[in-house]
């Protein structure tokens, strides 16, 4: 026997055939968003169900009215108004179980309320006088966050933990269609995907990025087409259809608790009023189309279903209302209320033990504020 | 008195330890990282981790050091102690976003309600003969972000313990690790490593009486040298090994710098806006009566990082250390 006949290994195994990881066909989303609304499916739908999602959608309204009512009187230093929006808001928070968690971005303030935190602490951070107003483990909510698509990490990582330590957990993240082009949610679409954790990530693409229509914002078929690329499924729906949203949730959510990992949702919805109450949407998009986007109002449309299938009368629509409206005398009511801030404050949550550094800082401000003290005790006299 | 077995160990060795110790002494604690886990890290810091306590405790992630900091905050406000490895300086820049926008904040946002016990550790600085991006000195960065403590190792004592204080600490905790370090030996107790002082400590490494030489993580050793050095000219410099960049012991150093009335800093980062800048003018503000001289910095120069052939030339060395020390000594006469 040669030492080439020895050596049977020398010849290298061939490489082998190229095969797809996983079969990209049921990853992709539907052609045309998902409906449930004026169509044989709301049949199906549970009209406890409707009825609820109607009266937080009037809820939501009301105090997306309140709220920018309050940035004219100078209350709230800025307000990203998700009228319009409302349906993808109001589901998002009625698909999660209660010990589930939810990752707001700043526009999110009703899905937050939605989840039962007090609407005065949803506002904190716009009204300027916190960061975040409630504890995020009370009603399980991150802060609201502000950097675009960070929060969606913070998502994955929690949902994976839970998952480590053996608890059905599931996390909603909530993103708009700009924050789809950031790093973070690449990233953030990756890790779940690998991980398999237990996360529904919801686009809700309501057409613009401030200004930027979502044509410059990416190339892609749809926002949901991206989960393809991750290996997870993507599903687009109607984001002003509340009954649909709240199905195609409730489905990812069902999934990813019972481990078959993340999905994608693109929520196709409109941004009827402008980014912030401090923007001009009139330089970048016509009334022809807002027009259009007012006739498909989420509000509007499952009171037409509701109505039509007898679940919704006159009073049952004005309870709504009454609700509504004695939630925004309440808010308006304590926040005009001056805030009371302890200018110390600033020091007491910087590390859990000040460093000397901070410890030198906060008796200089002290001694500021009892020089300042003294001489409005000396103004007075 | 009982006596202590004192070994030579390595700084990466004594890393390893206290990652172990940690991992084995609270379950909440996970590692994670690109390469951390079959491989070990490229520098082997977490080698045998993974096999130690599972792949769920010892993660390689994807490669994508934002997301790996990132899902490190989600799993610290879920209750876990995440200890992430950013593998090299450079390379912990795609994650700066996470580290100042949440990680360094999230107490102070949430009003002490969500503090995230996330410890970072960046293996950083030059000497090891790296190509671009491996041997930045990124200590200013992290130092100019309000709710991140800094700490760095010189020895392989402080490296067991000051991993070990950044992993229980309540607060992030960059633990930038002298990489050049990693494989430099002295002795240490392996039987009974200690964990270190609260972090914020510096230390004296050598008492004298000339000058303070005031520095850290990878150019202790450097200084160290210089001060033997500096014998011959007659001069006994006084070595202060900082420790902790954030909180900064200004205790230690300005007893240091009043007892010798002499102070250069030393680092290998660029001078300009560097750690220096901060240490000089907070000696100045604190000791300038006991000063014979002004407060002088030895720092790498104001460049990106130089390719390996030319990085002696940037480092801060025994020469231009003792050069510096006789421009304070002339400063004192005249």
């Amino acid at each position: 026997m040669t030492v080439m006949e020895q050596r049977g290994a020398y010849r290298p195994t061939p490489p082998p055939a190229w095969q797809p990881r996983t079969d990209p066909t049921p990853l992709l989303p539907d052609a045309e968003p998902y409906r449930v609304l004026g169509t044989d499916a709301a049949a199906q739908a549970d009209p406890e169900l409707l009825r609820r999602l109607y009266a937080q959608l009037v809820r939501g309204r009301r105090y997306n009215v309140q709220a920018t009512a309050l940035t004219k009187q100078g209350r709230l230093a800025v307000y990203p108004s998700s009228t319009g929006q409302e349906a993808c808001e109001v589901a998002a928070a009625l698909a999660l179980q209660e010990r589930d968690w939810l990752f707001p971005s700043y526009r999110d303030t009703l899905a937050v309320v939605a989840r039962g935190v007090d609407p005065v602490e949803a506002l904190t951070l716009l009204r300027g006088d916190w960061h975040t107003g409630y504890d995020p483990y009370e009603h399980r909510v991150a802060p609201l966050c502000t950097p675009l698509a960070t929060q969606l990490p913070h998502a994955v990582g929690l949902a994976h933990a839970a998952r480590l330590k053996g608890d059905d957990v599931v996390a909603l993240a909530m993103v708009g269609d700009g924050g789809t082009s950031e790093g973070d949610f690449h990233e953030a679409l990756n890790f779940a995907a690998v991980w398999q954790a237990p996360v529904v990530f919801l686009v809700q693409n309501n057409g613009f990025a401030i200004s930027v229509p979502l044509a410059k914002q990416t190339a892609a078929p749809s926002l949901a087409h991206k989960a393809v690329g991750y290996g997870m499924p993507g599903r687009l729906v109607d984001g002003n259809d509340a009954a649909a949203v709240h199905e195609v949730l409730t489905d990812a959510v069902r999934r990813a608790r019972e481990g078959g990992g993340p999905t994608l949702v693109e929520a196709v919805t409109y941004r009827i009023e402008a980014h912030t109450n401090a923007d001009d949407a009139t330089r970048y998009r016509g009334d022809a189309e807002v027009e259009t986007w007012r006739e498909h109002d989420p509000i509007q449309l499952l009171e037409r279903e509701l109505t039509a299938r007898g679940l919704l009368d006159e009073d049952a629509k004005q309870s709504a209302r009454d609700a509504a409206e004695t939630m925004a005398a309440d808010l308006r009511a304590r926040m005009n209320q001056d805030a009371v801030l302890d200018p110390m404050d600033l020091f007491a949550h910087v590390y859990a033990e000040p460093t000397p550094q901070l410890r030198e800082q906060q008796a200089l401000l002290r001694a500021e504020l009892e020089a300042e003290h003294a001489d409005q005790e000396g103004t007075h006299r | 008195m009982t006596t202590v077995a004192l070994k030579p160990a390595t700084m990466a060795q004594a890393l390893t330890r206290a990652l172990r110790d940690a991992m084995a002494a609270d379950p909440s604690v996970h590692v994670l990282g690109e390469d951390v886990g079959v491989l070990g890290g490229v520098f082997r810091v977490t080698d045998g981790l993974a096999a130690e306590f599972g792949e769920d405790r010892c993660t390689d992630t994807p490669l994508a050091e934002a997301g790996i900091l990132g899902t490190a905050v989600g799993m610290a406000m879920y209750g876990l102690r995440p200890v992430v490895e950013m593998q090299f300086d450079a390379f912990a820049y795609p994650a700066f976003e996470q580290l100042i926008s949440h990680v360094a904040r999230m107490r102070n946002r949430t009003r002490g309600r969500m503090p995230l016990p996330i410890t970072v550790r960046v293996p950083y600085g030059g000497g090891i003969g790296g190509v671009e991006h491996h041997s930045d000195s990124s200590e200013a960065y992290y130092m100019a972000t309000p709710g991140l403590h800094v700490v760095t190792p010189a020895t392989v004592a402080d490296a067991y313990g000051l991993l070990r204080a950044a992993i229980a600490s309540d607060d992030p905790v960059v633990v930038l690790e002298p990489k050049r370090l990693y494989w430099s030996k002295d002795s240490w107790n392996p039987d009974d490593p200690q964990p270190v002082d609260p972090i914020g400590r510096a230390v004296v490494r050598r008492t004298g009486r000339s000058a303070t030489l005031i520095t850290y993580g990878p150019s202790v050793p450097v200084c160290l040298e210089a001060a033997e050095a500096a014998r011959a000219e007659g001069w006994d410099l006084e070595v202060v090994d900082l420790r902790s960049l954030v909180p900064f012991d200004d205790e230690t150093v300005c007893a240091s710098v009043r007892r010798t009335g002499r102070a250069v800093v030393v680092h290998e980062s660029g001078s300009f806006g560097g750690p220096g800048g901060e240490i000089a003018a907070r000696v100045t503000e604190r000791c300038f009566h006991h000063l014979e001289a002004p407060v002088l910095r030895v720092a790498g120069f104001d460049l990106p990082y130089p390719p390996p052939m030319l990085e002696r030339h940037h480092l801060p060395g025994v020469d231009r250390i003792l050069d510096t020390v006789a421009r304070l000594q002339w400063e004192a006469e005249n």
